[in-house]
């Protein structure tokens, strides 16, 4: 596994002398708004080089992305971990895809996969995310963490029928304690989570098909929890097993966009929602709405529930001391986009605010084209909540400010 | 006496109603000139392919670019599709962007493929108006405004051109009160178009300035948008244009948005 990134490393090296390649480089520096006893004042303090390589070969179609990152606050970036997306380099896409039938799509190797119908909230797509990323002010890009998976898309009359298979499972980029804070700081870079993260396979598959212009979609999920779910006696955290059903709708109404997507989380290994050390089974629904007020000017909001089932089993086998999260947890979304300045200049906002944890999200960027190859972004990660257990209230002493340039080739 | 001069108010009236009567046969009803305007230039041919690069000049002398492909196909009843495979700037690399255009009555429907996000994302049913990608043109100047928004009245007949002034019906829903085009009578394409605004200024021109017939098709190879208000133009040049490839209707597909196809990326 060692020297296979130097491998890739070398090849698109090459690829790049043949200017064939194409990316960026990008330096990114931001503080916390705040300290945080257990971590670096600086939240983020990067510089990135991305190398991609998009061609066809016969009735092959290639595409190769890779990132070389000097992240200052990682000690251990010099150690490469693909699946923890940690370390110097970071292997974004390596994959071929074809079409073996005139109605069949294949897709093998590396791959960012996504579905599912709501603006950076997730039912049915259970595909790799990396939280770290996401909080700590990179590109949204960062977000989705890569699959090592295998896509088989089935187009069938007006159907299209997905399936994907990873052979290992991938789990998120979950937050550890290296670099954001949760739980009352109880992890740090020094004191990090160790997990048990299972080996199997996970399937994940989509069956679609547009009604007039309406796309309606079903939704099957077999795997585990893709962030840790609980711990086991000896502190290590566990990622229980879990199936999802769910299923989306998405037209054009009211004189925009509507969105509807549900999904049921069957947590097999606590299906009675009796054990502390995995999550309940929950119900998931959310619904959006999304349009362009005036020209250059959008809109969208969500509403979002998670409702866990069980909740007496819960609260009965809940250890003592331990807080209680709420039956229902309610979300909802405000994101307003503005462009200006022939589009060179994006003024974006997402707010999450939940009514029941009592706690909210805010991100913001203002972005500015210099030319088509420079950018420049200014944004911000800002956390309140009334209490330190909430989903975004744990996260308060992570509220960064950041600043990142990026240069196009 | 009295005859002369019937004679000589015949003689002066005649060319008038002859060259009117000539006009009056030539010059078809303003709809059907309108109609005529828009095929020849959104509908030419059954499909058809371009290499577009789009120059944004800004007031500051600023220029930024876009290049990209696009492919056209024609259904029936008006109804089309196009892919639009964009090559540059380096931002929005294979990044793709589809609609399917229904026709009058009806929203088109748009979906982007973010290839860096691995998404396609539905685009909310929005102003047409909107700058396209951040150019002068408008997403109407691209797939075609609808005939039926306006009400059209010829104003002249020129030796080689109609002048067309159009006013919309649903005022609220465009940034300007009316426009005036100047269709060339022998190719049937728009020359020239000029909006003004509600307080009666010009302040946006679009011109055809080169014009070559491809494959039968009178075709515009280069043409500008000028913003007069923000002194800002763009200017569109077509190369590689063919028209007829037969093209596939199929990929003018999600699927195709997710794995462009040949004929987009070459």
């Amino acid at each position: 596994m060692k020297g296979f990134p130097w491998i890739l490393a070398s090849g698109l090296m090459m690829g790049l002398a043949s200017a064939q390649v194409d990316g960026f480089v990008e330096s990114r520096m931001g503080t916390r708004t705040q300290s945080d006893p257990g971590q670096d004042q600086a939240s983020i303090r990067e510089i990135r080089l991305q190398l991609g390589h998009v061609d066809f070969y016969g009735p092959f179609d290639l595409e190769l992305k890779a990132d070389f990152l000097y992240d200052d606050l990682d000690s251990r970036r010099s150690s490469v971990d693909l699946e923890r997306g940690q370390g110097w380099f970071d292997l974004r896409s390596a994959n071929v895809s074809f079409a073996p039938t005139d109605w069949t799509d294949v897709k093998v190797g590396r791959q960012v996969l996504t579905w599912g119908t709501g603006d950076l909230l997730f039912i049915n797509d259970l595909f790799p995310k990396d939280w770290t990323s996401f909080f700590n002010g990179r590109d949204v890009e960062y977000l989705k963490a890569p699959s090592d998976a295998i896509w088989l898309a089935n187009f069938v009359g007006d159907w299209t029928v997905d399936m994907i298979w990873t052979p290992r499972f991938n789990a998120d980029r979950y937050l550890d304690g290296d670099g954001i804070s949760f739980a009352g700081g109880a992890f740090t870079p020094d004191n990090r989570i160790h997990a048990d993260v299972p080996t199997d396979s996970e399937f994940a598959a989509r069956l679609s098909r547009y009604v007039g212009s309406a796309e309606i979609a079903g939704y099957l999920y077999d795997g585990y929890w893709k962030s840790p779910g609980g711990f086991d006696d000896a502190g290590r955290a566990q990622f229980p097993r879990l199936s999802v059903y769910g299923a989306s709708m998405q037209w054009p109404g009211l004189g925009g966009l509507v969105n509807l997507e549900a999904g049921y989380y069957d947590s097999r290994d606590d299906r009675d929602g009796v054990d502390p050390a995995a999550p309940n089974s929950e119900v998931r629904f959310l619904a959006g709405y999304s349009r362009e007020l005036r020209a250059d000017l959008s809109l969208g909001i969500q509403g979002y529930v998670e409702w866990m089932q069980d909740y007496g089993d819960y609260r009965d086998s809940l250890p003592e001391g331990r807080g209680a999260r709420d039956e229902v947890r309610q979300v909802t979304t405000l994101r307003l986009t503005r462009l200006l300045m022939n589009q060179n200049l994006v003024l974006s906002g997402f707010v999450f605010a939940s009514p029941t944890d009592e706690d909210g999200y805010l991100r913001g960027s203002v972005e500015y084209k210099w030319s088509d190859t420079l950018t420049t972004t200014v944004g911000g990660n800002w956390f309140v909540g009334r209490d330190s257990d909430t989903f975004f209230g744990q996260l308060e002493d992570n509220s960064n400010l950041y600043v990142a340039i990026r240069r196009w080739f | 006496m009295q005859t002369q001069l019937k004679i000589r108010i015949i003689s002066i009236l005649l060319p008038v109603f002859l060259t009117g009567s000539i006009w009056a046969e030539e010059a078809p009803p303003v709809n059907e000139i309108i109609r005529r305007a828009e095929k020849a230039a959104y509908y030419a041919g059954k499909d058809g392919v371009a290499d577009v690069k789009m120059v944004i000049h800004d007031a500051s002398g600023g220029t930024r670019e876009r290049e990209f492909r696009i492919l056209r196909w024609n259904g029936e009843d008006g109804q089309q599709k196009f892919y639009v495979y964009f090559n540059g700037p380096a931002d929005v690399r294979r990044m793709a962007y589809l609609v399917w255009k229904h026709g009058p009555g009806r929203d088109d429907d748009r979906w982007l493929w973010l290839p860096s996000l691995g998404r396609v994302n539905r685009i909310a049913p929005g102003d047409k108006r909107t700058s396209f990608v951040g150019s002068d043109f408008v997403y109407e100047d691209v797939s075609g405004r609808d005939p039926n928004d306006d009400e059209h009245e010829l104003v002249e007949v020129g030796e080689t051109q109609y002048h067309i002034r159009s006013v919309p019906k649903d005022k609220g829903s465009v940034e300007f009160a009316s426009y005036e085009v100047w269709i060339d009578r022998e190719t049937h394409l728009p020359v020239k178009a000029e909006y003004t605004d509600s307080r009666g200024n010009v302040y946006r021109r679009v011109t055809a300035d080169r014009i070559e017939v491809i494959d039968g098709h009178p075709t515009v190879i280069v043409s500008t948008v000028e913003d007069l208000s923000r002194n800002s133009k763009t200017v569109n040049t077509f190369s590689n244009i063919q028209y007829d490839v037969g093209l596939n209707e199929n990929i003018f597909s999600e699927r195709f948005l997710r794995r462009p196809p040949r004929e987009a990326v070459r």
